[in-house]
């Protein structure tokens, strides 16, 4: 393997300083100039969205792209917890630093020093925005910005709009790309899906994308390609993501020369609603906001778990006394607030030790009785009714937190079937959020001139853990207030670059690349669907490359992954034709970048041999079952190149400085 | 649990479409009902039959993508809830559903159960939105905005654009869509700035997709699965008065 350094491309100068004064000596395309240089943004999400819609207003020719019928649709939507922002308006404390703080650390010492300071410092412009956007927080009486607290952190600095701070961020955005669309800056492509990268003298210059309605490979040309095309979480199979995100067009990048960084980092939300059967196509997520009022428990002894699960007690049959609340008991200064990779593996831990509530033994609960009754004690009191029933108690407090979380809690009850104020939530870790993307540097730009990545799709800011509502505020600052500056680096060299001639070679050689690769598929006639091939690619990378994971389960997982490879060319069944709408010629294309990255993954797993965050070895953990980070050996960005599917890739570091932040053993008890 | 369903077939717009019967067996009521759906596709798939084309993403309710209309219903028999969050434990063993794409010209079909809800875009697009750049704005807290309007601003912002609204109404009518936007934009100081021009645009716009218009039978309030009122209409409709007599800068 080789060790190339990688850099980073980090502006010199003080922590503090470096993006305001980088910013103000970026080179400029003068506007005359911007009215002649195209660029492709695929994907519409928060990153995408925001980003199409600033450098429209800019004045760039923009072509935008999605797969989704509507840009409103993509997955930033579902979203429920919040937006960090370095505002202090609690006056508790908070500033950027602290925000810069919290999240290196959050991260586990595996993220960019200066990437992260600059998100925190352009937190408090995106809340801004928001606002003059019509996006509607949630307000005090006093008609000023509410907060609430989340895990990780000891201030209130998230900002929130119900349970629906994604879909209402992203309508925002959405309405600002509208308008871009309206006054022609921004060409909107729906129901396109990039199947390809196309380069020229080395540089980004464009893509093929199908036209899912009629299976066209149509040939776009621009000047420099924004990936904001999400994570990799589907590569679980199973997991809160929608049904359609996947990874292809980072993976078609990465098939081009594109780095794939840290790809083992990835995230397992601790409260979602735990699997019912094999049927089961996705999982959905429970904000981590239920953590500042639930109470997370399992019962003390096994025999009442096991009767809980033969469906022959209830927890409500469970005594206080026989209740374990494991995170207070482990963690005692953060309690329920750990940060989620530390929950999602004490959730695991309990369960493993044959605590698991749900049949399956893979279950916990999530219990806001106590906070009902809190609550309900304090209108009361407001209320003057100081002498009331235990009755009337709950029943005030059941409205104040139907007031704070009524829409997790209804959503909850159509899944489960089960009524979550009178019966705790049952709730258990999944697949969320993906760390690792594709490398960037400083100016969000891959290791391949002109191609940018923003938002989930890039490894840049969250290391190896990301803090809760902090992915809707990297994808918008990197869309707003980022990737519009930088880009010019880029850009401002190319000014003379006339539009590109989508007739040249390099267009035609890829688009026959993208027509080989279907031809390829159909011509397998085999007898298993894509959908079972991606099941069962899901299954080995939660078994062995999920919560915790060994060297041997990593060895073993790359040997099933490859056979599975080996499987799918040999025996996919692809109905319908290339040219037509057909969802499961998409999903195929989609399961073959799965599979690719499924193994580099698991390369990238074994080759970090400490504990890191959402990154758990068995091997590596202190006596108490802590994470044991290896930062003299470690504190690298483990950045792959591809060389193709039978081939080891290539590992790239680049090195982590920590000049501002000591490094600590992160301790949240 | 055992079902029959009656699923509408069509390849394409300009081929004639029909239903064709399915049956099917072990249906767990646990199931969503898309997830009822893949199955049958996986059994087609198996069959080496085409599978039904039907749309659906995030599966939990919020990005609006999944449609259908089952046994008459957009989104299903279940209040408030969108088809990808209705579960099979509302349905009964050995009972017959029917399932039809939506049906409005402003929609028209891409193949089975798809249609194109492109036209809802547009209206945004006319006028849905604060004509803000980024970096213009002033501190979030500079306007105080009392929390009962900013609630009722949310309420008709929390729309997901599914265009049910549209499938339930008998004249195909967007209103309670474009309505709902009007809504949450001019309420809040933010968006009054443009309120006219705003109202204006979009209704045009509605008009030119040929939406049908409103009379007022509030099918689409009883079957939105986020329970956008009818009342943003009312509101839509006075906007739109007093905009057409006071302002002229519509366009």
């Amino acid at each position: 393997m080789d060790n190339l350094n990688l850099n980073g491309n980090v502006p010199s100068g003080d922590l503090a300083d470096k993006w305001t004064k980088y910013r103000s000596t970026l080179p400029l395309v003068a506007p005359n100039n911007k009215l002649k240089i195209e660029i492709i943004v695929v994907g519409t999400g928060l990153a995408g969205a925001s980003a199409a819609a600033t450098l429209g207003e800019l004045g760039y020719l923009v072509k935008c792209y999605t797969f989704h019928d509507s840009p409103r649709r993509a997955h930033s939507i579902a979203a429920q917890g919040g937006i960090n922002a370095a505002k202090n308006y609690r006056n508790d404390g908070d500033s950027v630093f602290r925000l810069f703080y919290d999240t290196i650390k959050g991260g586990d010492y595996r993220s960019r020093e200066a990437n992260v300071y600059r998100l925190a410092e352009v937190s408090t412009s995106i809340i801004d925005q928001a606002v003059a956007q019509g996006v509607p927080f949630a307000r005090e009486y006093g008609g000023l910005l509410d907060n609430r607290s989340f895990g990780g952190v000891q201030v209130s600095r998230t900002f929130y709009a119900r349970g629906q701070t994604g879909q209402q961020l992203l309508l925002g955005a959405y309405q600002s790309l509208s308008r871009q669309i309206a006054l022609g800056n921004v060409k909107m492509f729906t129901r396109h899906e990039m199947i390809e990268l196309v380069l020229k003298d080395g540089k980004a210059r464009g893509i093929i994308a199908r036209n899912l309605l009629n299976g066209e490979l149509e040939k776009h040309g621009a000047h420099a390609v924004v990936l904001a095309t999400g994570g990799y979480g589907n590569v679980f199979y199973l997991s809160t993501n929608a049904m359609n995100c996947n990874v292809t067009s980072a993976m078609r990048a990465v098939a081009k020369g594109a780095f794939m960084a840290n790809p083992c980092f990835t995230q397992i939300h601790p409260t979602c609603i735990p699997q019912m059967g094999e049927y089961q196509s996705k999982l959905t997520l429970m904000s981590e906001s239920l953590r500042n009022d639930g109470r997370v428990w399992v019962p003390a002894k096994r025999e009442d778990a096991k009767a809980i699960r033969d469906g022959v007690k209830t927890a409500l049959d469970i005594p206080e006394a026989d209740r374990d609340y494991f995170l207070e008991r482990r963690y005692p200064a953060f309690g329920n607030l750990v940060p989620r990779d530390v929950a999602s593996r004490a959730a695991k831990g309990v369960c493993d030790e044959g605590h698991g509530i749900v049949p399956t033994g893979l279950g916990v609960y999530l219990d806001f009785s106590a906070a009902i009754e809190r609550y309900g004690k304090s209108k009361a009191n407001i209320l003057g009714l100081s002498n009331t029933s235990n009755a009337k108690v709950i029943e005030l407090g059941e409205k104040v937190i139907e007031e704070k979380y009524g829409n997790l809690f209804e959503m909850y009850e159509k899944i489960s079937g089960e009524n979550p104020y009178k019966f705790p939530m049952k709730i258990y870790p999944a697949v969320h959020y993906t760390m690792g993307g594709l490398w960037v540097d400083y100016n969000l730009m891959t290791n391949v001139p002109g191609l940018f990545s923003i938002g989930e799709s890039n490894f840049s800011d969250h290391g190896a853990n990301r803090l809760g509502a902090s992915a809707l505020m990297q994808g918008l600052a990197d869309g707003y207030f980022v990737l519009p500056y930088t880009i010019g680096t880029f850009l401002s060299e190319d000014i003379s670059t006339p539009k590109l001639d989508t007739n040249a070679p390099e267009f035609t050689v890829a688009a026959d690349l993208a027509k080989q690769r279907i031809d390829k598929l159909f011509a397998i006639k085999g007898k298993q669907s894509a959908e079972s091939f991606h099941r069962r690619l899901g299954k080995i990378i939660w078994e062995y490359c999920g919560m915790s994971r060994t060297a041997e389960g990593l060895i073993s997982a790359r040997q099933q992954v490859r056979a599975l490879r080996d499987e799918f060319y040999a025996d996919l069944y692809l109905p319908g034709v290339a040219n037509d709408l057909n969802p499961e010629l998409e999903k195929a294309l989609r399961v073959s970048d799965f599979i690719d990255l499924g193994e580099i993954m698991v390369v990238d797993a074994l080759d970090r041999n400490e504990s890191c965050g959402g990154h758990f070895r068995e091997e590596f953990q202190t006596p108490d079952g802590e994470a044991l980070r290896r930062d003299d050996e470690f504190a690298y960005v483990s950045a792959w190149e591809f060389k193709g599917a039978d081939q080891d890739p290539v590992l790239h570091k680049e090195m982590l400085h920590f000049d501002n932040v000591e490094l600590k053993t992160r301790s949240y008890k | 649990m055992k079902l029959t369903l009656k699923i509408w077939r069509q390849p394409s717009q300009n081929v004639k479409g029909k239903f064709e019967t399915y049956s099917l067996d072990n249906v767990s009521e646990h199931m969503s009902f898309l997830e009822m759906l893949d199955v049958l596709n996986e059994k087609l798939s198996f069959e080496q039959k085409v599978p039904i084309a039907f749309e659906h993403d995030c599966r939990e309710g919020i990005c609006g993508t999944c449609s259908l209309v089952i046994n008459g219903q957009p989104h299903g028999p279940l209040q408030g809830t969108t088809t990808c969050q209705l579960h099979m434990r509302n349905f009964k063993d050995g009972e017959t559903i029917v399932i039809e794409p939506y049906r409005a010209s402003a929609f028209p079909l891409l193949k089975d159960l798809s249609v194109d809800r492109g036209a809802l875009d547009r209206i945004i697009q006319a006028g849905g939105f604060i004509s803000v750049s980024t970096g213009q704005a002033q501190d979030a807290n500079a306007i105080p905005i009392e929390k009962d309007v900013a609630s009722h601003a949310f309420d008709a912002a929390t729309c997901i654009g599914c265009g049910a609204c549209v499938a339930a109404c008998p004249n195909s009518s967007a209103m309670l869509f474009t309505s709902a936007k009007v809504a949450h934009l001019a309420l809040l100081p933010q968006g009054k700035v443009e309120a006219q021009k705003r109202v204006l645009n979009m209704v045009r716009q509605m008009d030119l997709e040929n939406f049908g218009n409103c009379s007022n039978i509030t099918a689409c309030e009883a079957e939105c699965p986020k329970g956008i009122s009818v009342s943003n209409i009312a509101l839509m409709n006075r906007e739109f008065l007093s905009a057409s007599f006071s302002s002229n800068d519509a366009n």
